[in-house]
């Protein structure tokens, strides 16, 4: 689960990690006046919260130096479309935005902590070129990325954390305060079970402290269940489909095509809308129906996809494992039957009775198209896709 | 030969008496694996599929003799049963679970670094993955047996669903598998592609390999570099993936492109530049097999 900048920085905050003075978030302009007097005196920042990087050249973060441009400001932001590259480009509608004070910058630095997925462990990543995308930086300056490993038990050793702060050439006296910093994200990070904690930038202010000025966090899904703080919290991220899908154990996610897609397992669900899109077509999503493709599960799974108005085709691809074939193609039917079925349903089964659950399919009098193979199924989905009626 | 499991394994089945574990054991039983014991802490001392249930895994090794163990535990207590069975010095644990949180994975891989630096080697398979079967003699997971036969190509994949459809292509065409090893869908997994690569290189009786690789981390690239500089055995590679937007978690906790990085492009490039055939569309892994591997595997 991703976090809002205002979020992750109340946490940096309860941990002593330096952060801007705040106003807080406002969602209306009415409470902008009070927000500039909490945060202090100007110059303010003004925040779009929203998940997508790139909220800067996007628009979403703007400088005001007095009152009337602080409400300029909040006025431009707040029920705006963000359209940045990690937003696609139907954007996100903004509806908070975070008041800082403005910080006096003299150095911008980089630090975060990531899963190395390839070693098994968090990693802290720092550099002296804050306010670069790390991606970037990766591909342009590999060299001034510096690397050091946290135990899981243990976080990170002082040490580390030192060498890190002298070879990013902070004064002895900021090192003492990055140190501190370091470790405090990293018990964090350990804490919340997170996938990432993100500084960038970090900044040394003209005074030559250390403040984080941008916060990132995202948590490991698996491990909400040991946090009920962030269970309970509302995942943002995902749409009204995806959130509605995740309740009945289905994992779905809503692209822009036109083949609805309904398949066991998450690999072969991938797999089928690389097919649709090989054999010409479009998938309109990723579906998992889970483990046990049951008739109330596909129901389900039928239900969802078909909320879905662009969908113009459904494509079933189930692989019956240790669940039978016939079993799942009695399952299909009850489904179809109880579901308003208005588009073509290309079906794709294979395992143990396959040659019996077709049989069972035919004889149901119900319109279907069966395929013999993936590769069948979605060259007859994208070509009943492309009859539908408009 | 085969790899990682034969018909002498002994397995412990870690959370047997529950649901999932009772339906599972009974399927691997059924197809012929020697399942020796249960643990199910609280119920030892008793019986369940006509085996012994005991309460720690210890029990079961001394008892039973107990060599290999297959875990169904729920996810809160799944890192706790691995570093179990490790330090019961079971040498090969199969987790099955799904939806382990990935700071407990990475604290289970710091114990088992530690476990094989001090000369006590222990591997783990998994979690959230279908298990490892050695066609004809030993099933050791949740995947259905009879897609199976006994053959040369070893199969290696992060997804479930897709191995049985590499599996059952493969079988439909002729060729039988040495080994299929389910790796897992997770960022943390006990094994890799290239520890199995390397396994599969080592076994005679494994003449080529079948790899399913899918978006997200770097598993696949390792393969690659692994495949170029130590392996002789033809490979065949799909990935899953292509299609999927980045920053989003496609099911799997591991399948996500993140930063850019992790992409079906990289994977393909990378492993096509290593000398590794990558089959594009997944209905034709049978049959560029059979193209390319007849006079291999035959």
């Amino acid at each position: 689960m991703k976090l809002l900048e205002h979020e992750a920085k109340a946490l940096f905050r309860s941990r002593g990690v330096p952060v801007p003075p705040t106003g807080g978030v406002i969602k209306t302009l009415g409470r902008l006046s009070g927000a500039l007097k909490r945060a202090g005196k100007g110059p303010w920042v003004l925040k779009a919260q929203v998940l997508a990087g790139g909220r800067g050249k996007a628009g979403g973060v703007k400088l005001a130096k007095n009152a009337s441009e602080a409400k300029a400001a909040a006025k431009a932001i707040l029920g705006m479309r963000l359209i940045s590259p990690q937003t696609g480009p139907q954007g996100v509608l903004v509806h908070e935005v975070l008041v800082d004070k403005a910080t006096d910058i003299a150095r911008e630095l980089y630090l975060s902590i990531v899963l190395d997925r390839r070693e098994g462990r968090p990693v802290v990543m720092a550099s002296a070129e804050g306010g670069m995308e790390i991606e970037q930086l990766a591909r342009e300056k590999p060299g001034a990325i510096l690397r050091e490993p946290v135990s899981p038990a243990r976080g990170i050793d002082d040490f580390q954390a030192r060498r890190m702060g002298f070879a990013l050439r902070l004064t002895a006296e900021q090192v003492t305060s990055f140190v501190k910093m370091v470790r405090a994200l990293t018990r964090l990070f350990i804490d919340y079970d997170a996938s990432l904690v993100e500084v960038n930038p970090l900044v040394v202010t003209k005074k030559g402290e250390l403040i984080a000025l941008d916060a990132k966090m995202s948590t490991d899904d698996n491990a909400l269940f040991r946090h009920p703080d962030l269970a309970s919290r509302d995942d943002i991220e995902a749409g009204a489909l995806e959130k509605q899908a995740k309740k009945v154990g289905i994992s779905y996610i809503e692209l822009d095509g036109s083949i609805g897609c309904m398949v066991n397992g998450a690999g072969l669900a991938m797999a089928t809308m690389d097919t649709v899109s090989l054999a010409g077509g479009r998938p309109a999503n990723f579906l998992d129906v889970g483990g046990g493709a049951n008739a109330d599960q596909v129901t389900r799974a039928f239900q969802i996809i078909l909320k879905d108005k662009r969908v113009k085709a459904v494509l079933v691809n189930i692989f019956g494992g240790i669940m039978k074939c016939t079993t799942i193609a009695d399952g299909v039917l009850q489904a179809v039957k109880k579901v308003h079925l208005n588009v073509p349903l290309i079906v794709r089964l294979e395992g143990t009775q396959v040659a019996e659950a077709k049989a069972i399919l035919d004889k149901s009098g119900l319109p279907m198209i069966q395929a013999d193979s993936l590769w069948d199924a979605a060259q007859k989905a994208v070509k009943a896709a492309s009859e539908a009626p408009r | 030969m085969s790899i990682l499991v034969n018909s002498d394994s002994r397995v412990v089945v870690q959370g047997l008496t529950g649901a999932t574990g009772s339906f599972h054991a009974q399927q691997c039983m059924a197809y012929g694996t020697r399942v020796v014991a249960g643990v199910t802490p609280g119920k030892g001392g008793t019986r369940h599929l006509d085996v012994p249930v005991f309460d720690t895994v210890v029990d079961a090794v001394r008892a039973a003799c107990a060599n290999v163990s297959l875990i169904f535990v729920p996810p809160p207590f799944a890192a706790d049963a691995i570093l179990e069975a490790a330090d019961a010095g079971v040498a090969l644990v199969v987790c099955i679970t799904e939806g382990v949180p990935v700071l407990d994975m990475a604290r289970v891989r710091a114990r088992l670094r530690e476990m094989n630096a001090a000369g006590n080697p222990v591997r783990l398979i998994g979690p959230n993955c279908p298990g490892v079967i050695t066609p004809g003699q030993c099933k050791l997971g949740i995947m259905p047996g009879y897609i199976h036969k006994p053959g040369s190509v070893g199969v290696v994949s992060r997804s479930g669903t897709l191995t049985y459809e590499a599996v059952w292509q493969l079988t439909s065409h002729g060729f039988g598998q040495s080994t299929a090893v389910g790796i897992g869908g997770d960022p943390i997994a006990g094994t890799g592609f290239t520890d199995v690569l390397a396994l599969f290189e080592k076994d005679p009786e494994t003449n080529a390999v079948v790899m399913i690789g899918e978006i997200g981390g770097s598993a696949e690239e390792e393969a690659a570099r692994f495949f170029k500089k130590k392996m002789s055995k033809p490979v065949f590679s799909f990935i899953a993936g292509k299609m999927a937007p980045p920053g989003r978690r496609m099911g799997h906790a591991g399948a996500i492109i993140e930063g850019g990085s992790g992409t079906h492009a990289a994977k393909t490039q990378a492993l096509q530049a290593a000398g590794i055939t990558v089959i594009e569309n997944l209905s034709q892994i049978g049959e560029t097999v059979a193209k390319h591997g007849k006079e291999l595997v035959a």
